[in-house]
């Protein structure tokens, strides 16, 4: 029997947002999944068989079941009651949760913060100053000839982005560099077994220059579509890379200003800047200014070193320089499926991206200040609210301290570190498996998430838990407004 | 030895994450460390033993691996997650973000402990009020 297999699914897991997934369906589960990434594939293989089934509610220190309604009557409680309630997470589910957790966040008088807080926060308080020039995932696919990626590893992080947008796509005028990949790594295979056979021969008196690989210019030089890599370690990503740059842990911002000098033919006095010798930089200039149609992806690598937004800042005006030569763009790389998503949502809900606060009554906005990570650090909440996501794993100790002390509700499909130090537990729906919703890809393009299977009987949404959660808050505080 | 800490997303780690954050599997691809092999010569440790790394905010053990892509002394990497997170900075100088890169660390052998599951991990740091 031929077993029904819906086409186009979009990937709920990274900035990604892959849409041409082939999911075959037995029954009322995902028996394969086709074009997947391995983590796409974890994740829609093994979303069923990790879950909770029913609401937990901490009663005498532990985690009891309890109905939806009671689960439901006891957030409303703890929120509606509490003077500085942070509602945190929102980057993996739907833009339409998000839409009524900003309500819920309004109604309440709390702070409420999605995950680019601890991701790429600092790359949108350097948007704000300096502007961004971009444009689609679809334009660099067809026309980019020169593709960098810096503090960043699709390989490992998005694993499909070299294969959908640029190094090894068929692009309209770019082709793809696949097949002299495949050819480079069959040189180098060939290579090593070579070395291999020769220090066996020689009973292992070869010795072998340590260091790294010399790079040839021609890498940089020859026609087609190329990749640069700049980390501060070599990557699998950077194997794949032309050209690879390692920089020193936390000398970014040196470098992009030094590469912002030499694009202005400016020269540097120096012989090396953060850990890279002058001669690679100019060489790493000239391919900078002489494509036809450049982009800078850039990762966390540079959002999470030192500087921060200052690395942002200088990254941004790197490419805005490099205007003057050619056409050039930057992007960050997106990390949770709907992270880009959250951010669009909360700006066009109260102007801000992230970390807004509600408790003088309107939408009021100060990273540093008014961020979740902040303010668990001045110990200054008293009640959380967490959808689809995890401080307790990724936040610093210091904060998850502080995060777990008081009443904290969480609204997510998995059990997880955070969940079971929660008061209030809700399993919900897997947003693109059992319930839909829209996503935006890291280029800000909006994507339909579908519902494949059903969700197990009485778990709901995310966003119909909120509903009922912000119903509940309602009926209480007008309750308190009648006394 | 003093190293440079970096953190960070694995493939092992991304796609372990989604058999549960509980399960072994998840434990095995995010409470390791990925070490320079002349920084493992030199501490004499070999692949999967416990190392301890000490930071200004923690110290967690965790199971050394040999980083494949070197050379790169100094430098240390361990996936995202518990383990990591108990060691990085929470200081986020008025952004909002932490330091979760290129955090200075002290690296030495534990040979005497093992690592923590992710249910110990949490019980032994945090507590409910």
């Amino acid at each position: 029997m031929k077993l029904p297999r819906i086409s186009n699914i979009t990937c709920p897991v990274c900035g990604c947002l892959c849409d041409d997934l082939e999911v075959t369906v037995e029954g009322n589960s995902v028996t394969d999944v086709a074009k997947a990434c391995a983590v796409s594939e974890g994740k829609f293989l093994n979303y069923g068989s990790h879950r909770l089934l029913s609401p937990l509610i901490r009663k005498n220190g532990e985690l009891v079941k309890a109905s939806t309604d009671e689960a439901i009557r006891r957030s409303a409680e703890i929120l509606a009651n509490a003077s500085y309630p942070i509602l945190y997470g929102w980057s993996c589910t739907s833009c339409e949760a998000i839409r009524v957790g900003l309500e819920l966040a309004e109604e309440i008088g709390g702070v409420i913060d999605n995950t680019s807080t601890v991701c790429h926060g600092p790359s949108l308080l350097s948007i704000h100053d300096v502007g961004i020039v971009t444009c689609t995932l679809g334009q660099i696919r067809h026309r980019a000839d020169l593709v960098v990626y810096w503090g960043s590893n699709p390989w490992s992080a998005h694993p499909r982005h070299l294969e959908r947008y640029t190094t090894f796509t068929e692009g309209r005028f770019q082709r793809t560099e696949w097949r002299r990949y495949v050819s480079r790594l069959g040189s180098a295979s060939a290579a090593k077994r070579s070395l291999r056979a020769a220090k066996l021969a020689l009973k292992k008196v070869l010795r072998v220059a340590k260091g790294p690989p010399v790079q040839s210019e021609y890498a940089l030089s020859r026609k087609g579509r190329k990749m640069i890599v700049v980390d501060a370690r070599k990557t699998r990503s950077a194997d794949i890379a032309d050209y690879f740059i390692q920089v020193q842990p936390n000398k970014d911002y040196e470098v992009l200003q030094a590469l912002r000098v030499l694009i202005r033919e400016g020269e540097l006095d120096v012989k090396e800047v953060g850990g890279i010798a002058v001669e690679q930089l100019e060489e790493f200039a000239d391919a900078l200014v002489s494509c036809e149609f450049g982009v800078l992806f850039f990762g966390v690598g540079l959002t999470m070193s030192e500087g921060k937004l200052r690395n942002i800042d200088a990254a941004l005006s790197l490419v805005r320089d490099l205007n003057r030569y050619t056409k050039f763009i930057i992007m960050p790389m997106r990390g949770h499926f709907n992270v880009a998503g959250a951010n669009i949502v909360f700006t066009w809900q109260t102007g801000y991206p992230y970390a807004v606060d509600f408790s003088q009554g309107y939408p009021r906005y100060n990273p540093g200040e008014t961020s979740v990570v902040d303010i668990l650090s001045r110990e200054e909440s008293d009640a959380s609210l967490i959808v689809a996501s995890d401080p307790v794993s990724n936040f610093p100790r210091e904060a998850v301290e502080n995060l777990v002390k008081s009443p904290m509700i969480v609204i997510d499909p998995h059990p997880s570190p955070t969940s079971i130090m929660a008061d209030v537990v809700f399993p919900s729906a897997f947003v693109g498996i059992e319930a839909e919703g829209t996503a935006y890809r890291m280029d800000r393009v909006p994507l339909p998430l579908k519902k494949i299977v059903e969700p197990p009987e009485g778990i709901l949404s995310d966003e119909e838990i909120l509903k009922r959660i912000l119903h509940e808050v309602r009926k209480i505080k007008q309750g308190q407004a009648s006394r | 030895m003093r190293v440079s800490l970096l953190t960070g997303r694995t493939l092992d780690q991304g796609r372990e994450k989604e058999r549960g954050k509980f399960s072994e599997e998840y434990t095995r691809s995010a409470a390791v460390c990925f070490i320079d092999p002349e920084d493992m010569k030199e501490l004499r440790i070999r692949e999967n033993a416990s190392v301890r790394v000490i930071t200004d905010s923690g110290s967690v053990i965790v199971k050394a691996r040999k980083s494949l892509r070197g050379p790169h002394p100094g430098i240390v990497f361990i996936p995202y997650g518990a383990w990591a997170n108990v060691l990085v900075d929470p200081k986020t100088h008025s952004t909002g973000m932490p330091s979760l890169k290129g955090i200075p660390a002290e690296l030495e052998p534990a040979p005497q402990e093992d690592s923590l599951s992710m249910e110990d991990l949490i019980r032994k740091h945090y507590r409910k009020a």
